[in-house]
């Protein structure tokens, strides 16, 4: 703490938080309270916490109707909570529990215990061409792989092909909704929104569980 | 165009704020947090509807002044007359520790307590404090002067705490 002689009217942030000091826990607690009120009040639009996993930090997001968002960290956390607030809706809190199910399944899929996910889902993120490649992507099964082009005819329009990896580019439940299943025809990668380590490891991770 | 901000980001940046306010206001006890909740969960009920660019910390502010009058209010109908005011312990010597501030802040004339409460700590401008709390501008900045003075020389100085409430 300093003594510099100001007068009252040069109060800086810095002297607000030193001469009136709060306590952590207080502020802690309160935040936790505020959640769970704001939950029996039918006011939490946007629940989230994160999760670590082999993959680095992962960002989970749920309305009301399912999970809406799994983000990656390489995607900003920050950004993704504005896009959220931006597209759904501004009311977007950190409420981990409301995220159990997802993170228990997900912890379940990583430790190779896991083959599918049986969570309600939210696709209000996507829409049009995007959204029904990203609702038939679940049909592709666990450890097994499909190139782009014949993901576009299995959603019966087989010269989408560069619309299909555009739909897997910008798929708002990675992992949940393997579009890491999803390859170029030659056999390679392709691109992946978690970064290509990423894609690689959940495929080594199916093809080894 | 409303508000794009998560609430979540409004809560970590003007949480401490509006705790501040409501601490000077009521003082640091069950009074003061239970308007910190009230205040934050009707902030959220309107959130969507918040035009985009207001200031949030100032509106906030505002909705935690109508909070802590709702507060006041229903405990002066509820007020049970003691006869054992609460025991002051000295903090001589730890200087910023505890609630010492708060204390020495609860004592301060009422005047001077919502002057700081509201432009100090909640940021408002002399002339919109005065809307709240009565008065001139050029009176709350006085006022406000004057107890920030007060508390800084028994504080900053690390003087013990007793000076400064009465």
């Amino acid at each position: 703490m300093t003594d510099t002689p100001t007068t009252p009217e040069d109060l800086t942030a810095r002297e607000r938080t030193d001469l009136f000091p709060l306590p952590d826990e207080t502020l802690d607690a309160l935040r936790t309270r505020l959640v769970r009120r704001a939950g029996e009040a039918g006011l939490v639009d946007v629940a989230y916490r994160t999760i670590d996993t082999p993959l680095g930090p992962l960002l989970l997001a749920a309305t009301g109707q399912g999970l809406v968002r799994i983000a990656f960290e390489r995607e900003g956390f920050d950004a993704v909570l504005s896009t959220l607030a931006a597209k759904v809706s501004p009311r977007v809190l950190e409420a981990p529990r409301r995220l159990d199910a997802a993170a228990t399944e997900l912890e379940e899929y990583f430790a190779g215990t896991r083959r599918g996910f049986d969570l309600p889902l939210d696709h209000a993120l996507s829409s049009g061409f995007r959204e029904t490649v990203q609702r038939h992507l679940p049909e592709i099964a666990y450890g097994r792989t499909r190139s782009y082009k014949e993901v576009a005819e299995l959603v019966g329009n087989p010269r989408a092909v560069r619309a299909v990896g555009t739909a897997c580019a910008t798929n708002p439940l990675p992992v949940v909704v393997p579009c890491h299943r999803v390859l170029r025809t030659d056999g390679s990668l392709g691109g992946y929104i978690g970064g290509l380590d990423a894609k690689s490891a959940l495929l080594s991770l199916e093809s080894s569980a | 165009m409303t508000t794009t901000i998560p609430y979540e980001t409004a809560i970590a940046q003007h949480g401490p704020t509006v705790l501040r306010v409501c601490r000077a206001v009521l003082g640091p006890g069950a009074d003061a947090e239970d308007a910190w909740s009230e205040t934050f969960l009707a902030a959220l009920t309107a959130w969507p509807d918040l035009a985009e660019g207001t200031n949030v910390e100032a509106w906030l502010v505002r909705v935690a002044h109508r909070k802590a009058i709702d507060i006041t209010r229903t405990r002066a109908r509820h007020a049970v007359p003691s006869d054992d005011l609460p025991e002051q312990t000295s903090r001589r010597g730890i200087p910023g520790q505890d609630d010492g501030v708060w204390t020495a802040v609860a004592a301060l004339p009422e005047r001077q307590r919502l002057a700081v409460a509201y432009h100090y700590l909640g940021g408002l401008p002399h002339a919109e404090t005065a809307a709240l709390i009565g008065g001139s501008a050029e009176a709350v900045r006085r006022a406000s002067a004057d107890g920030i003075r007060a508390l800084r020389a028994t504080f900053t100085a690390g003087h013990s705490t007793d000076g400064a409430s009465r």
